[in-house]
């Protein structure tokens, strides 16, 4: 027989009180953390698919043979070849490590050093946040494609290239949004009392106000990563970003760009599948994180 | 009048912004490696024809001097000569401006007709399967490069089909062949726009006043458009105004991919020419573009939602 415990009368209350506070959310919190299952594996097989690329492939993505050039789909070439004869499978493969890699770190990047920035700028009056504010406006009068172009201009084509100078333009929404959370948060009692407890304005800064201001940035995120994937594939297109022999997403959609008129799509159209499901993965990830962490979009 | 005098104050705030805009771009781009003199004569270019070329640019004076002359360039509208196609900047991106300004008014103008009636559906409907369906397709529209989709619209509207003319615009502006351009810049802008106003469309359509209105017996459309729209609208432009820079940079793209003479084009060539002159100045052009815009948009807020107006 189990042994009844006696709850404080207290206690009780406030169990009550959160359940009925809580009464009708769980079904839409199951459905959200499903979109971000969904996501996360689409993404996840994407990502392990690259990773491993060696095991799925053994062919070289840049090994060229004239012989077997422009190959429909067989048994030895999955996804038939280009007009070098390389293997569309193998270069679909290795050509997403650099691309998904800038695109990942170049919003990490801003993520953070963006975040930081915004939060500086709630939280503190002065010189500073007015200057962080107005450079912020200034970076943000240039169109976006246009001052990353215009740095890979500057610092030549390439995969650091490109991290730099994205990450030099997009950190700016980072840091808007990060400062319109923080100076909401800035008048809240639990940071009125950590100040009064004597704690300083690092520790505050760090530990309590980017805390709590840090999800709107992450959704944010999300959406931004398609963002980035879609300008490293559309420079490398243009013959501004990756530099061959380096296979890359863009560069295959230029190469096969010149046989569409022949009706043949499957060069081009491939890498932008892929790229589009990607697209959709973050997008089932970013909605059912808005909806977990309660970020309004 | 008072409208006028905030138009006045906000064009004088102009003034600072495009200051700020030419400095960021003159340090930015003397950071270039490589000797202009250089790329312009190529490698076998004897040393005098350099340095006389150098001394001509103004390329040997300190850095300062190079500044302010830039500034006062600037400011008189003597932007320099290019140095590839040899003729003066200001003609080359006068000539160019139309067309770029006419593709993303019309992507705009697109963007919106496709997102209002998507972001219209999924807010009046209250279906899953239409949510979610528009959500993919706002995700693949997302996801979907830009010049791909230029790639694909060019060879099935204008070369399979004949539909619209051509790229090459070459004297007077050929709106017929800019349309499938501007399209294609429309589709990827719209999944923003559809983004926030389905979203401040749910809101307005759950709200009390647009209860009100149909509770005083207004018919459903009128609730919808009259009530429910104008005011979800004005999201969909605050997020228009600022995506602006998506607008131009897909401009830019798609302009590439038609061989649409525009600035987009223009820049690219002139970043593959290592053509300075041109860059800087086009680089502050677009600035100045976007700032503008950022000021209609404010304009077109205030007169949506006049309490906004009253607080500017």
């Amino acid at each position: 027989m189990p042994e009844t415990k006696k709850i404080p009368v207290a206690q009780a209350s406030k169990d009550y009180a959160k359940i009925k506070l809580t009464g009708s959310k769980p079904r839409k919190r199951k459905h959200a953390n499903a979109e971000i299952v969904i996501g996360c594996v689409m993404l996840g097989i994407i990502a392990l698919m690259i990773i491993f690329a060696p095991l799925l492939t053994s062919y070289d993505p840049t090994h060229q043979s004239l012989r077997e050039a422009m190959l429909g789909s067989s048994p030895a070439h999955l996804l038939g070849t280009d007009q070098y004869g390389r293997d569309i499978w193998a270069r679909l493969l290795y050509g997403g490590r650099i691309d998904l890699f800038v695109a990942i770190m170049a919003v990490f990047t801003p993520l953070v050093i963006g975040t930081i920035l915004g939060a500086v700028a709630g939280y503190f009056d002065g010189v500073v946040p007015t200057i962080i504010m107005r450079f912020a406006d200034l970076v943000s009068s240039f169109p976006f494609y246009v001052l990353v172009i215009v740095l890979v201009f500057v610092l030549g084509n390439g995969g650091t290239s490109i991290f730099i100078a994205i990450s030099a333009v997009s950190w700016v929404p980072y840091t808007r949004i990060s400062r319109g959370e923080t100076l909401i948060l800035r008048d809240r009692e639990f940071i009125a009392s950590c100040k009064a407890s004597g704690f300083s304005d690092g520790w505050v800064l760090f530990r309590h106000v980017i805390p709590n201001i840090a999800s709107q940035g992450i959704v944010y995120a999300m959406s931004d990563i398609v963002v980035n994937l879609g300008i490293i594939v559309t420079l490398s297109y243009f013959g501004l970003g990756i530099v061959p022999p380096t296979p890359d997403w863009g560069q295959m959609m230029n190469d096969g760009q010149q046989f569409l008129a022949a009706g043949v799509y499957s060069l081009t159209v491939i890498p932008t599948i892929v790229i589009i499901l990607i697209s959709l993965a973050l997008s089932f990830i970013g909605d059912g994180l808005a909806n977990v962490l309660k970020v309004r979009r | 009048m008072n409208k006028w005098l905030y138009i006045g104050k906000r064009l004088l705030l102009l003034i600072p912004t495009v200051w700020g805009c030419a400095t960021l771009t003159f340090f930015l781009l003397k950071l270039t490696p490589g000797d202009p003199a250089v790329q312009a004569l190529g490698p076998k270019a004897s040393k005098q024809a350099l340095d006389a070329l150098r001394e001509s640019w103004g390329l040997n004076d300190p850095l300062w001097q190079q500044y302010l002359r830039f500034l006062g360039d600037l400011c008189t509208g003597n932007l320099g000569t290019s140095y590839s196609a040899k003729a003066p900047v200001a003609e080359l991106i006068a000539s160019r401006l139309p067309v770029t300004l006419i593709i993303m008014v019309l992507a705009a103008v697109f963007a919106v007709v496709i997102a209002l009636p998507l972001s219209v559906w999924v807010a009046t409907s209250g279906n899953r399967v239409v949510t979610e369906f528009v959500r993919i397709l706002n995700a693949v529209a997302q996801g979907w490069p830009t010049f791909f989709l230029g790639a694909i619209l060019l060879q099935v509207f204008a070369i399979q089909l004949g539909w619209f003319p051509i790229g090459s615009v070459s004297g007077g502006v050929d709106v017929a062949a800019l349309v499938l351009p501007s399209l294609a810049v429309a589709v990827s802008i719209a999944p923003i726009i559809v983004r926030s106003l389905t979203q401040s469309l749910q809101d307005s359509v759950n709200s009390e006043y647009v209860n009100f209105g149909k509770a005083k017996g207004l018919s459903y459309r009128k609730v919808l458009f009259g009530y429910a729209l104008r005011n979800g609208s004005i999201s969909a432009v605050s997020v228009l105004g600022i995506q602006v820079g998506f607008l131009v940079g897909g401009t830019l793209v798609v302009e590439n991919v038609f061989a649409v003479p525009g600035l987009g084009q223009l820049l690219m060539d002139s970043v593959m020419k290592r053509d300075l002159p041109v860059v800087q100045t086009l680089t502050v052009v677009f600035g100045i573009i976007v700032v503008l815009v950022y000021l209609i948009t404010d304009l077109v807020y205030g007169a949506l939602d006049p309490r906004a107006a009253k607080r500017g």
